[in-house]
C-alpha cells in the first residue's frame, strides 16, 4: 500500500528562524491524522508546506502528496461575491460539476441554498460550505488547519460529527491540524505531535475503544506538549 | 400563578427588530433630490421678487421655456447628441484603457515598473494643462476632442482599478492556488472581482472627469455641442440659452454619476456597507 503523504527531512525557516528540523511523515490512504502542538510550533508551516504554499519560507526535504489534495483554512474563505453554489464549484469543470456541487452541499446540511451570498451565512455554516467546496472535489488527502478553531463550542461538536461522517464517507487520508487535544482524540486514528521543530510523539488510537483509551492518550499528550514547553 | 398572567398585559409576541446603531437607516428613493430641490426654491423667490436681475441669471422657468423652444427648432438635442456622443466616446476609450492597464501593472513586474511610474509622473500635471500639446499633435478636431474627454477619463479609472487591484485579499490568491485555478480562471474570478468596486468609483470620478474636459473642449473651436452653443449664446447675450446650456451639463453630470451608482448597487449586491 503506497502512502497517501510521504515527507523526509522537511526542513523550512524563515528568515532567520528555523521553525522546521527534519520532520518525517507517512500517512496511509484514508488515515485521519491530528497534528499538535503549541502555538508558534510549526503546525501551519508543516500544512502549508504539504499543500504548496509555503512560497515564503527556505528549505529542502521530500514531499509527496497526492494529485487531488483540498485544502480548508481556519477561515471559510469563501469569495463574497459569488454565490455559494458557485464558490463550491470554483475551478471544476464539466457538464455536471453544478450538480456534484448541489449534492456536496445538500451533504453538509446546506440544500437550498445554492443561491445565498456568504455574509448570509453564520461562520459555521460558511465553514460547511468550505468543507463541500473540499469534498466535491474527491480529495485523496484533505489538509485542515485548525478548520473549527473560529467556530463556537457548540457549532464545533456538530463540525466534529460533521467530518467524521464525511470523512467516513468519503474516505480521504486527513491532516487536521488543531491545538484541541480532545478534538484530536476525538477524530483521528493517529495523533502526530510537532515540537521543537520535529514529530515527538506518534500515538495511535483504536477508533473501536475510543472512550477508554482517551484519559489515557490525554495524559501522555498534556505530558509531550508540557514537557516541550519547559 | 394563573393569577399572575391575568393581571399581565399580554405582551406582543413578536419583538421589533432593534435598531442598528451605527449604520444608517435606509435611504429613501429620491433623497438626493432633496438638495437641489431647495435650491431651486431658493433661486425661483429671489427671481419672483425681483432680487434677480433677468440678465445676470433669468428665472428658472425661462430656463424653461427657452429649453422647450430649442428643442422645438431641433437645436437642443442636435447639440446634446453630438455633445453625448463626444462624452461616450471618450469615456468608453479611457475607461477600456485603463482596465488594460491597470491590468497589466498590476498584475506583472515589468508592468507595474513602466506604467505606474509614468503615472506616478503624469498625476502632478493636471489634464487641462495638456490640451496645448493634445491641439498640437491632434489637431482642433474630433480625434482632440475625445483623447482629451478620453484621458481624463484613463486617469482615475487607472488609479482606482490599480489600487483595488493591490489590494487584493492574499487569502483568496491562495484560495486560487489550492484550488488549482487557472491564470485565466484566477482573473476572472478573483482579480477581476475584487478589482470591481474600485473601477467603478474610479468611473465615477471618471464621469464627472469626462463632462468637465467636454466643457472645456467644446469652447475650442466647436462647431456643435452643448458648449458651442454656450459659447453662441454668450455672443449674443442670450443668457437664458446659457443657462439652459448649464442646467443641461448639470443634468448630465447628476444623470452619469446616479447610473453609476445604480450600476454600483447591482454590480455589488454581494456586500454589505455601511451606505446602503
Ligand atoms: N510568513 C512568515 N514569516 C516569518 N515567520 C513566520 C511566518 N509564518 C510563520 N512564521 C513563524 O514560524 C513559526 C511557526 O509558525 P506556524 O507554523 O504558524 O505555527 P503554528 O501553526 O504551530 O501556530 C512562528 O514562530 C511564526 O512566527
Ligand atoms: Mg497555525
Amino acid at each position: 500500500m503506497s502512502a497517501a503523504v510521504r515527507v523526509r527531512g522537511l526542513t523550512r525557516r524563515y528568515t532567520l528562524k528555523g521553525v522546521l528540523n527534519g520532520v518525517d511523515l507517512d500517512v496511509a490512504p484514508g488515515e485521519f491524522v491530528a497534528l499538535l502542538g503549541r502555538s508558534g510550533s510549526g503546525k501551519s508551516t508543516l500544512l502549508r508546506a504539504l499543500a504548496g504554499l509555503d512560497h515564503e519560507a527556505e528549505g529542502s526535504g521530500e514531499i509527496e502528496v497526492p494529485e487531488r489534495t483540498s485544502v480548508v483554512f481556519q477561515d471559510a474563505r469563501l469569495l463574497p461575491w459569488m454565490r455559494l453554489l458557485d464558490n463550491v464549484v470554483l475551478g471544476l469543470s464539466g457538464r455536471d460539476a453544478r450538480a456534484q456541487g448541489q449534492r456536496a452541499l445538500a451533504e453538509v446540511g446546506l440544500a437550498g441554498r445554492e443561491l445565498d451570498w456568504p455574509h448570509e451565512l453564520s461562520g459555521g455554516e460558511q465553514q460547511r460550505v468550505a468543507l463541500a467546496r473540499a469534498l466535491v472535489r474527491a480529495p485523496e488527502l484533505l489538509l485542515a488547519d485548525e478548520p473549527f478553531g473560529a467556530l463556537d463550542a457548540l457549532t464545533r461538536v456538530k463540525m466534529h460529527a460533521l467530518l467524521r461522517r464525511l470523512s467516513e464517507a468519503h474516505d480521504p487520508a486527513v491532516l487536521l491540524v488543531t491545538h484541541d487535544i480532545d478534538e484530536a482524540i476525538l477524530l483521528a486514528d493517529r495523533i502526530v505531535v510537532l515540537d521543537a521543530g520535529r514529530l515527538s510523539a506518534d500515538i495511535a488510537i483504536r477508533s473501536s475503544d475510543r472512550k477508554e483509551q482517551a484519559p489515557i492518550v490525554r495524559e501522555r499528550l498534556l505530558d509531550t506538549l508540557s514537557l516541550g514547553a519547559r | 400563578m394563573n393569577a399572575l398572567t391575568d393581571i399581565l398585559p399580554a405582551r406582543p409576541a413578536v419583538a421589533p427588530p432593534a435598531a442598528h446603531r451605527l449604520s444608517m437607516e435606509a435611504p429613501a428613493r429620491f433623497g438626493l433630490l432633496l438638495g437641489p430641490a431647495l435650491l431651486l426654491l431658493y433661486w425661483a423667490v429671489l427671481s419672483v421678487t425681483g432680487f434677480l436681475d433677468p440678465h445676470i441669471l433669468p428665472a428658472p422657468w425661462t430656463a424653461v421655456t427657452t429649453a422647450i423652444q430649442l428643442i422645438r427648432e431641433g437645436r437642443l438635442q442636435e447639440h446634446l447628441a453630438v455633445s453625448a456622443g463626444r462624452a461616450a466616446a471618450g469615456l468608453l476609450l479611457g475607461s477600456v484603457t485603463g482596465v488594460i492597464f491597470a491590468l497589466v501593472s498590476g498584475l506583472t513586474l515589468l508592468g507595474g515598473y513602466v506604467i505606474d511610474g509614468l503615472v506616478q509622473l503624469k498625476r502632478g500635471i493636471p489634464i487641462l494643462a495638456l490640451i496645448p500639446f493634445m491641439v498640437l499633435w491632434l489637431g482642433i478636431g474630433e480625434t482632440m476632442k475625445v483623447a482629451v474627454i478620453a484621458t481624463s477619463v484613463f486617469f482615475p479609472i487607472y488609479i482606482q482599478t490599480h489600487t483595488a487591484l493591490r489590494a487584493i485579499d492574499l487569502r483568496h490568491v491562495e484560495l486560487a492556488e489550492t484550488l488549482r485555478l487557472s491564470r485565466w480562471q484566477f482573473l476572472r474570478h478573483v482579480v477581476l472581482p475584487g478589482a470591481l468596486p474600485g473601477f467603478l468609483t474610479g468611473l465615477r470620478f471618471g464621469a464627472t472627469g469626462a463632462w468637465l474636459a467636454l466643457v472645456v473642449v467644446e469652447q475650442l473651436n466647436a462647431t456643435s455641442g452643448i458648449g458651442y452653443m454656450v459659447t453662441l449664446a454668450r455672443n449674443y447675450a442670450q443668457t437664458d440659452v446659457m443657462l439652459v446650456g448649464l442646467v443641461v451639463y448639470a443634468l448630465l453630470g447628476f444623470g452619469s454619476d446616479a447610473a453609476v451608482r445604480i450600476l454600483e448597487r447591482r454590480a455589488l449586491r454581494w456586500r454589505r456597507t455601511l451606505g446602503r
